[in-house]
């Protein structure tokens, strides 16, 4: 079993955000399927454009959101103007903006019917007023971390960069199924 | 609330190494291959352009040096590692990473002698200038600063051995003036001293030494402290600029606190060349495993020999920060309480003449020039590494006529003891 604190309840309502346990992340990203994506970037050498790539290719259903690009195609992904035109349910909502700025994507996160279930701020981008918000709404909120970084720590591919994952285990991690060379959240 | 870390023990045997996800090996495979298919052609295109972690091509990257780097990291404490051919290589990406044609970096004087050459010579050709401190008075280093000052370098226990250099008091000059602290972690390994506790931002090692420590393989390692903010600072353009070669990815952004060592693999050894053998990088991880147990027999084996020495007729002094009287003993006691390593230096009061017999005397110690084996070594620099220079310049660089420097490996102190003084009566 991996080395780490266990947290026994999956669900922790005030998290501390200067540390996120492992089984916290884990629990995030093996449960969302649709994740909207604010501030999706056409350039490939954005990092949004990479983390869209990554998720995508990890099976998550990414939806791109830029009023400059809506009505468009990115990875073959339609963008939206806003969370509000997205015609399906959203369970995540990643901000790839700046920390001001995720304060009133929150509040549009937070009048959507139904409500998404994790409202997840890129690394570098806190605002703890926005969390807070959420927190009291009932969602999950990770801030300041990378999905990118997180979903590799947690399965073991971002330790073939050389990337310290934090984590030790004895047991043989799973492959994903979708080549030799993407490994699975779900590590025994 | 945290996930508690595993203890250094356990990460010197554990980190980085799950079992083979291909096919269950518990120990970590050789991956003695060059290449690594791809799983489809997108999948190639996302591993060249750093959009998905993975193996290309074992100069830019191989499963089992990939084990050695994170292993590393996890013991330094650090974000991310590379391993490189040699320590000369660390030293070379990172500078290369951080400085431009022009440009300056402080270095302590007193350091590994090749590490001196490296910086005196092959360094001019890129343009690289050193200027040289004295990592006894700190307060040189911030003297020597410029606005072309792009870094400061220093190693935590200097060769030939016997100097503590305080960290804490350098590193608070680097930050000061928003300047990378590297640290050249050789000869006190992350058993003995963790430079990042105590403010450096890049570690270099020469995974040969310690890390390997049985004198079968040459190796070296960068690791990353993730606390240089290097995105915005148009100073380190490697880092804050958008890359040509990666359609304008700017690494310090895309990579966050491991940037550093991203940087260092895709622009460095991508370019440069200079790529571990995962063999090497396998027979240094299984030095590691044992590193906890061996820095600590090193270190007492050397107080033991040091003491012995200090009271031999032949002798003229000893040059050991574990040794009370030693005038570095209270800094190794704040840096290192559980030793201070297995090198160091002491004089013959026969001077040169009796260096040389001692070194043909000697029979259980190997007369080599390396440090960091299991086994005990000796040299007389004098006579070898250090016989081109004057007389003055091996006085100023540690390496008078009479000294001797030794290595004192793992075997019985009792045996180690009575081959040096049949050596010395002989003397």
């Amino acid at each position: 079993m991996l080395i780490e604190l266990p947290c026994p309840i999956p669900y922790v309502p005030f998290m501390n955000h200067d540390n996120y346990p492992n089984d916290y992340i884990r629990g995030i990203l093996n449960s969302v399927k649709t994740i909207a994506l604010v501030g999706a970037s056409q350039n490939p050498a954005r990092p949004s454009w990479i983390v869209t790539k990554y998720l995508l290719e990890r099976g998550y259903d990414v939806i791109p959101i830029n009023p400059g690009l809506a009505g468009t195609e990115l990875l073959g992904k339609t963008v939206y103007a806003s969370l509000k035109d997205v015609p399906v349910p959203i369970d995540m909502v990643e901000v790839f903006r700046n920390s001001e700025a995720a304060g009133p994507i929150a509040d549009e996160a937070l009048s959507l019917d139904p409500l998404p279930k994790v409202l997840w701020m890129q690394l570098s981008v806190r605002n703890d007023e926005a969390a807070a918000k959420a927190e009291a709404k009932g969602l999950q909120v990770v801030m300041d971390r990378c999905p990118k970084i997180e979903f590799g720590r947690l399965s073991g591919e971002i330790s073939w960069q050389g990337v310290n994952s934090r984590m030790i285990s004895a047991k043989k991690p799973v492959l994903s199924g979708k080549g030799f060379q993407k490994l699975s959240l779900n590590r025994p | 609330m945290s996930d508690r870390l595993p203890g250094f023990n356990t990460l010197a045997i554990h980190a980085g190494a799950a079992p083979d996800a291909a096919t269950g090996a518990r120990a970590t495979p050789i991956y003695q291959t060059t290449s690594f298919v791809f799983d489809d052609v997108d999948h190639a295109a996302s591993l060249f352009g750093l959009q998905a972690f993975g193996n290309i091509y074992s100069r830019i990257g191989n499963p089992t040096c990939a084990v050695l780097e994170e292993r590393v990291a996890a013991l330094e404490g650090g974000t991310a590692a590379l391993a490189v051919a040699s320590g000369h290589a660390a030293e070379f990406l990172t500078f290369h990473t951080l400085l431009q044609p022009g440009d300056e970096f402080i270095a302590a004087k007193k350091l590994y002698g090749g590490s001196i050459n490296q910086f005196n010579h092959a360094y001019k050709n890129f343009g690289w200038n050193v200027v040289w401190a004295d990592s006894d008075d700190p307060s040189s280093f911030e003297a020597a600063i410029t606005p072309k000052t792009k870094a400061i370098f220093v190693e935590s226990i200097a060769n030939p051995g016997g100097v503590i250099v305080d960290l804490k008091a350098i590193a608070a000059i680097a930050k000061k003036h928003r300047i990378p602290f590297i640290v050249d972690n050789t000869m006190a390994s992350p058993y003995l001293i963790r430079p990042f506790e105590h403010g450096a931002d890049i570690i270099v090692h020469s995974a040969t030494k310690f890390l390997g420590g049985h004198g079968n393989s040459v190796g070296g390692v960068i690791v990353d402290g993730g606390t240089f903010n290097f995105a915005g600072d148009d100073r380190y353009p490697m880092l804050s600029k958008p890359r040509p070669e990666y359609a304008g990815m700017v690494l310090g952004e895309t990579f966050g606190n491991f940037g550093f060592a991203i940087a260092c693999r895709v622009l460095g050894l991508r370019d440069l060349g200079p790529a571990l053998s995962p063999f090497n990088a396998f027979l240094i991880l299984n030095g590691i495993e044992t590193l906890p147990l061996r820095m600590q027999r090193h270190s007492d084996n050397a107080l033991a020999v040091a003491e012995h020495l200090q009271g031999h007729s032949k002798i003229s002094w000893v040059s050991y920060p574990g040794l009370r009287s030693d005038r570095y003993h209270n800094l190794a006691q704040e840096y290192c309480p559980k030793g201070a390593g297995a090198v160091f230096t002491f004089g013959l009061k026969g001077g040169y003449e009796a260096g040389v017999k001692l070194v043909s005397n000697l029979k259980l110690f190997s007369h080599l020039a390396n440090i960091g084996d299991t086994r005990s070594l000796v040299i007389h620099p004098a006579s070898t590494t250090h016989r081109q220079l004057t007389d003055e310049q091996k006085t100023q660089a540690g390496a008078g006529p009479e000294v001797v420097r030794l290595s004192i490996g793992l075997e019985d102190t009792q045996d180690l003891i009575d081959d040096l003084n049949q050596a010395l009566d002989a003397a």
